[in-house]
């Protein structure tokens, strides 16, 4: 009886103790939340949203810009990260037991270990030095970045489907290749969809690899040659301006920021909810 | 008696350990074979040497010739995805496609080969399914998901996917294993009816399913085959000592 006791009495203390951990994994979330929410929304009306950035002095402006660059940059990054992580993530999982498998695993483990700056140095020694500083170059880095992260959740989706449905599938005659892309994809869809959401989530808050390769731009989107407005280094420029007026900008950049994760994690749930 | 398979001096491998030794077994047409033995002995290793399943395993290899309709199918040239389109099979687990509904389950192996046309494939699903014996269970919910059923529907629908692609041949690596008895008493009868247009061959480590629904018993030991005959006289009136020992479960 009495061990009893002292058993209901440990179960209660790592209870309270989990608990404790929880709250105090939430403060800072939630913190950073408010303060964002609190500041931003002051600077969030309708102007905001479609006007570009404001000169010196100006009152008012917007982000709009910013939205549209930040837009375009990943719609450049994804044509090239996506299909190549996919297929990398598919070689390491259906083909993966070769030399080179490991080597490419092995690979790019190194690729997303690498710091995002050192990716954007190399963006801008490969591109930026040739063309100049250039939306290009940006969706480069990013789409570099995003890479091993799309290879990294799409083999590990897909090594999540059983042998056994892969083989009831050969069994039927239908070939190999045909396999991977309808039985074996389709069952590693939800996954493979929210590991690519997250990665667009993840490029659209990147600032230092766009910083060094694209740089900043106050202006509407001017061309692929030039550089094009953003979110990530409204924050970072605003945010260390002397003015006010861009001081408030860079929290209602924020906000933005935030809500656009936030909705691609949304996006990704409504995604990827069970259909039966 | 036709024969549909003629299995000539067959040896298989996983790596470097010998799993099936020198086996040679000619296997009728239109009639249910069973291949009996020990765990670990060889059975599923031998029927997946007949689809060429086998070779899919990483470091898996084949010696030997298997005669299809008179042609080895491990000649130079055969494509092993037609040998499988011919020989259909069904595993020890039931394994529906699970992000697919009944209808598209029995339907993928036409559709992923090409049949785009409704009729065909209407036809196709509600062929297989009452072959199955399974029509009735679910024509009404043909677009829920094959992995709503329960066990044994499941491996029905399994069965119906594989008479989906009109093959000759039916492998069933022990289909009941993983089924209570009266899901097990369904296929059984099933088994006998399908046996009446196609050959069928079936592993199984139950003795009594093997007497129940087979016409040829073969008994395989650590990789060997030691008596391969008809039912009746296995059972019966064993020709080798090691048959006789694990028909009366002294082993196994």
């Amino acid at each position: 009886m009495d061990y009893y006791k002292f058993r209901v009495f440990k179960n209660r203390l790592m209870q309270f103790l989990v608990y404790i951990a929880l709250f105090s994994a939430l403060i800072p979330l939630f913190s950073i939340l408010y303060e964002v929410v609190a500041r931003g929304f002051s600077a969030i009306n309708l102007e905001f949203f479609i006007k570009p950035t404001p000169t010196v002095g100006e009152v008012g402006g917007g982000v709009a810009n910013a939205v549209q660059g930040t837009l375009i940059t990943i719609g450049l990054a994804f044509p090239i990260g996506v299909p190549i992580g996919l297929m990398s993530g598919i070689f390491l999982s259906e083909y993966g037991e070769s030399k080179l498998s490991v080597a490419v695993r092995f690979l790019h483990d190194v690729l997303s270990g690498i710091p995002s700056i050192v990716i954007g140095v190399f963006a801008y020694a490969l591109i930026t030095l040739s063309i100049g500083f250039s939306v290009t170059a940006a969706a480069f880095a990013l789409a570099v970045i995003m890479i091993p992260m799309v290879t990294r959740t799409t083999e590990e989706a897909l090594k999540l489907v059983p042998m056994s449905i892969r083989e009831a599938a050969i069994a039927l005659g239908i070939p190999r290749w045909k396999t991977t892309i309808t039985v074996v994809l389709s069952g590693a869809k939800r996954s493979i969809v929210t590991g690519i959401l997250l990665s667009i989530a993840r490029i659209a808050g990147e600032s230092a690899p766009v910083l060094v390769s694209m740089g900043f731009w106050r202006w509407w989107f001017a061309g692929l040659n030039r550089p094009a407005a953003n979110l990530a280094l409204n924050v970072f420029i605003f945010a260390m301006s002397p003015f006010e007026n861009w001081v408030t900008l860079a929290w209602g950049s924020a906000l933005v920021l935030i809500l656009l994760v936030l909705g691609i994690s949304v996006a990704t749930r409504v995604f990827t909810r069970e259909r039966y | 008696m036709v024969v549909k398979f003629d299995i000539q001096n067959l040896n298989a491998w996983f790596g470097s350990k010998h799993v099936l030794k020198n086996i040679s077994m000619k296997i009728e047409e239109e009639a249910v074979t069973a291949i009996i033995g020990p765990s670990g002995c060889g059975k599923t290793t031998l029927i997946r040497c007949l689809n060429r399943m086998h070779e899919i395993t990483p470091g898996a290899r084949v010696s030997g010739r298997v005669l299809f309709n008179g042609v080895n199918i491990y000649s130079n040239g055969v494509d092993p995805v037609i040998v499988r389109r011919k020989i259909g099979m069904v595993f020890q687990k039931p394994n529906p496609f699970p992000m697919m509904s009944i209808y598209d389950n029995v339907a993928a192996g036409l559709k992923l080969n090409g049949v785009r046309n409704r009729e065909i494939l209407d036809a196709a699903v509600r062929r297989s399914l009452e072959l199955a014996n399974l029509w009735d269970e679910v024509k009404n919910d043909l677009s829920k998901s094959g992995a709503s059923l329960s066990g044994g529907q499941q491996q029905r629908l399994c069965i119906a996917r594989a008479l989906a692609v009109e093959p000759e041949v039916l492998l069933m690596d022990e289909p009941c294993s993983a089924l209570d008895p009266i899901a097990t008493a369904k296929i059984e009868t099933l088994i006998r009816n399908l046996a009446e247009n196609y050959t069928v061959v079936i592993v199984t480590h139950n003795m009594q399913q093997a007497a129940r629904v087979s016409d040829y018993t073969a008994f395989l030991y650590l990789g060997e085959l030691i008596e391969y005959d008809l039912t009746k006289q296995i059972f019966e009136n064993p020709k080798h000592e090691l048959t006789e020992r694990y028909l009366t479960g002294e082993f196994g």
